[in-house]
């Protein structure tokens, strides 16, 4: 079963938390957390395993060390080692076109320095979803190819959808 | 002769030509709107006039008053030449084409050539028109309107060297009185050649692609190149181009029934006149249109492909085997 | 752009097509950078129409968001509505009235099969027959007449709620789905004669810009995309939602991936939607269509919640974080345009200008969606 063949090969990463979610409930299958570093190597498994890329969310928790109120309760306690500062998650959103099996596959960054590798070399439709991510976040995915703003005018310098935006 | 009935009868022509293609482009606008409303469910227009014939009028008048924008990177002179070419080109074939047996500006001997000597010259028009406008859609377009002319253009002349072969003349008015009635149209296999049929179709195709028609309106492809080599034109800049194109439709639609459908001769043989003319170039007109509203658009590549592939070979086919009709009759 | 795009020997010049440009159907610009007609580099730039949906969502209630989820394909509104009070209604756990699902049911699958006819008759159109245009247009209208009787609007739809619908079908509705249903099953043969089975229409279509099942894979293309590509996904089959178990109908897909392939699922997918609706009408149970207990301010238990659909275009997908309070924390509407749109650079190298456009128009791609 896919489902269970792609967690085992996650759980191998060495940071990776690997939690089985209820589809009926949540939406999607597996939650896995891994630490930014180890990206690259899971979304390099999730491609040997034929899986195709749906979205890349990004979330600002501005504010979750003050009130550890927004922090969602199964990723707090799966999470590799929490930056002990604000961050942000981004969460890639993979599935699979003949066996259903949703991945979440969530990362977590301090907002103080927010770079993650990119995986737009192994999937190119990557490429998009991250400059707009960069966009909205301000997040910086080293070595990709062109982070110039996808949808935001091209002179844009303010990231919206960071929750300290003021317009 | 004396000078001054010639001068009178120059005038006269001259206005006569100028009326006509004026006329024309404004009932062939008004029919291919009524012709497109009707194949497409709707009644086309309605308001101007009765039945809506006034509407060309009323887009004439708009034209008109309406101003000529040269573009600031644009080559002036070319630019503002182009229209006034293609439309002078189109009114001077108008000269020797015979609406009835006397009804013919200048009957000359090599009518025939004349016409596709001036033809071949509009397409230079198109190419100064787009090149002059300095805007890269405009080029393209022009680059297409020149391979798809000089492509059209050898199958179209084979299939006329095979018709001049049979009628043995170049004179327009000649050609016709040969076609007395229905039987002894040109059309026919037992008239001339016995691919005949053939030879007409391939005029016809190569005729909606010289006048740059529907399917074979690559030059002004909308959907890709905006509105093609007249992009830029606007105002009677570009009325004169579509002044120019119903003109060479016109053209093209009165050669093929004068070449093949007998041109002012009544099928019947009684009462031939301009009347017959008219109607058998209309009704090729209304063909031309009706492909217009049916087909999407052939690509450049097709286009050539369906040239140099198929219709070259086809006509070279049809002047052989009407050469060696001629010269043998027996097997015939 | 590649050495090859700037090598000033190779002769080539940039092309901007849009963001006015009659075949983008909309404020979409594409660079291209041409050899002759030739693309050597095809670069879509986009965000002329953003309008930052996702951030109108972080500042207003569930329910008030709603209206901008039809704003997005405006062309499928209800199936992009569906997906919306979906999330929400699976985060905050509310049940819905086995009426109201059959009737979501419905609705959408009319709105897939106007949106599917527009595409058809702005897609002949892109390859340069106008006419179709015409006839898809009268039959669209049908269907918008039907479905503005129910709804209360005929594009931009808000008709779902949270729990159920905002009213019920009318007595008329019935019948006046079924005489569609009965005309579209006449016209459908009248559009293949006039548009499959015209030489000129296959010559440009058959063969040409393929898209491999491994490069939609690769870039996330979902919808008739994928399926035209030999990928045998549809939302609707492999993640049921709503009440798609209950009903008889088809995947359509085609191996070859060209823009023909393309062309023919949307084709079929409208005999498939007739299909749907005419089961959904036969089965159309009686009773609410608004779920008892739904609360007046919604607030989803904390977590993130996705939840993807089938809409016109594609895997329509929203993932929904909530911090427990009355707004989304965070919502990401996640295009299939988007994803449909960015395999274009890659497949459309190599292609000539008017084959880049008839691949462009299979695509079927609705700008506001991709700049949301």
């Amino acid at each position: 079963m896919k489902k269970l063949a792609i967690s085992q090969a996650l759980a191998a990463l060495a940071s990776a938390r690997v939690l089985e979610c209820d589809h009926a409930s949540r939406g999607f299958h597996l939650s896995v957390a891994v630490a930014p570093l180890e990206l690259p190597a899971a979304a390099k498994i999730l491609d040997q395993q034929g899986f195709f890329i749906e979205a890349i969310t990004g979330v600002d928790w501005l504010g979750e060390q003050a009130a550890p109120g927004p922090t969602v309760a199964d990723q707090a306690e799966h999470q590799p080692p929490l930056p002990s500062e604000d961050s942000f998650e981004v969460v890639y959103d993979f599935n699979h076109f003949a066996k259903l099996c949703r991945v979440a596959l969530r990362t977590r960054m301090p907002r103080s320095r927010p770079e993650i590798p990119t995986i737009s070399a192994i999937y190119p439709g990557a490429n998009w979803h991250e400059r707009e991510t960069h966009d909205f976040f301000g997040i910086i995915f080293s070595d990709h190819p062109d982070l110039s703003p996808l949808l935001l005018p091209e002179d844009a310098d303010f990231h919206p959808l960071c929750k300290d935006y003021k317009p | 002769m004396s000078l001054f009935p010639e001068i009178i009868r120059i005038m006269a022509y001259v206005v006569g030509v100028l009326a006509f293609v004026g006329l024309n482009a404004a009932f062939l606008v008004w029919l291919e709107r009524k012709v497109a409303g009707h194949i497409q469910r709707r009644i086309g227009p309605k308001e101007v006039g009765p039945f809506g014939v006034l509407q060309p009028v009323a887009d004439g008048i708009k034209l008109i008053s309406k101003q000529l924008v040269v573009p600031a990177q644009a080559d002036s002179l070319l630019f503002r030449l182009s229209p006034v070419l293609t439309m002078t080109l189109a009114v001077t074939v108008f000269v020797v084409l015979p609406f009835g047996p006397s009804l013919v500006a200048r009957d000359i001997n090599i009518g025939l050539l004349l016409i596709f000597a001036f033809l071949s010259i509009n397409v230079l028009a198109l190419f100064i028109g787009g090149w002059g406008s300095n805007n890269k859609y405009a080029v393209v377009s022009a680059i297409r309107a020149v391979s798809q002319n000089v492509a059209y253009e050898v199958p179209m002349l084979i299939i006329v060297i095979t018709m001049v072969m049979i009628t043995s003349s170049m004179n327009l008015n000649v050609i016709v009185s040969q076609q007395g009635n229905l039987l002894q149209w040109h059309i026919f296999p037992w008239n001339g050649s016995i691919l005949s049929p053939l030879a007409f179709l391939i005029f016809f195709v190569c005729t909606l692609a010289e006048t740059n028609r529907a399917p074979f309106d690559l030059g002004e492809a909308e959907s890709e190149l905006v509105a093609g080599f007249h992009t830029e034109y606007s105002g009677m800049g570009f009325g004169l181009f579509f002044l120019g194109e119903y003109a060479s439709v016109f053209v093209g639609c009165a050669l093929a029934s004068i070449l093949f459908l007998g041109g002012w001769q009544c099928p019947l043989g009684i009462m031939p006149g301009v009347h017959w003319m008219l109607i058998k170039t209309y009704l090729l007109v209304f063909v031309v249109i009706w492909v217009r509203w049916t087909f999407p658009r052939t690509t450049l590549y097709g286009l050539l492909n369906l040239s140099w592939k198929v219709l070259v070979p086809f006509s070279l086919v049809i002047l052989l085997v009407t050469a060696a009709q001629l010269k043998m009759p027996w097997p015939f | 752009m590649s050495d090859l795009a700037v090598d000033p020997s190779c002769e080539t010049f940039v092309l901007n097509m849009g963001p006015q440009h009659p075949a983008t159907h909309g404020a979409l610009r594409i660079k291209l950078v041409l050899d002759g007609e030739y693309i050597v580099e095809a670069e879509p730039v986009l965000g002329y129409i953003h309008r930052m949906h996702e951030k109108m969502g972080e500042n207003r209630s569930y329910l008030a968001f709603m209206p901008n989820t039809g704003r997005l394909d405006y062309l499928s509104a209800l199936s992009y509505n569906h997906g919306y009070v979906s999330v929400v209604e699976r985060a905050a756990g509310i049940a819905i009235p086995e009426r109201a699902e059959y009737l979501r049911v419905i609705t959408v699958e009319l709105n897939r099969i106007s949106s599917h006819l527009l595409w058809l008759g702005a897609f002949v159109l892109d390859l340069g027959g106008f006419t179709p245009l015409l006839y898809t247009m009268d039959d669209r209208e049908q269907l918008l007449d039907l479905l503005e009787s129910v709804t209360g609007s005929r594009l931009t739809y808000c008709y779902f709620r949270f729990g159920g619908l905002y009213n019920d079908v009318d007595d008329n509705f019935g019948p006046g789905a079924r005489a569609f249903i009965k005309r579209m099953r006449r016209r459908l043969p009248m559009y293949h004669k006039l548009i499959s089975k015209n030489v000129i229409f296959r010559q440009r279509l058959e063969g040409i810009a393929p898209v491999s099942a491994e490069m939609c894979r690769k870039y996330g293309a979902t919808g008739p995309v994928a399926r035209g590509s030999g990928i045998a996904y549809d939302v609707r089959k492999h993640e049921p939602y709503s009440v798609y178990p209950e009903f008889n109908f088809d995947i359509p897909v085609y191996e070859q991936g060209d823009s023909m392939a393309r062309y023919l699922i949307r084709m079929d997918e409208i005999e498939q939607s007739l299909r749907i609706v005419e089961q959904g009408l036969d089965k159309l149970p009686p009773g609410p269509i608004m779920a008892v207990k739904v609360p007046k301010i919604i607030k989803p238990p904390k977590g993130d919640y996705y939840m993807a659909v089938e809409a016109a275009r594609g895997s329509f997908g929203i993932r929904l974080v909530s911090d427990g309070s009355a707004t989304p924390y965070r919502l990401k509407l996640r295009s299939p345009c988007l994803s449909n749109l960015s395999l274009f650079g890659e497949a459309a190298r190599g292609l000539l200008l008017p084959d880049a456009v008839a691949f462009f128009g299979s695509l079927d791609l609705v700008i506001p969606d991709i700049d949301r």
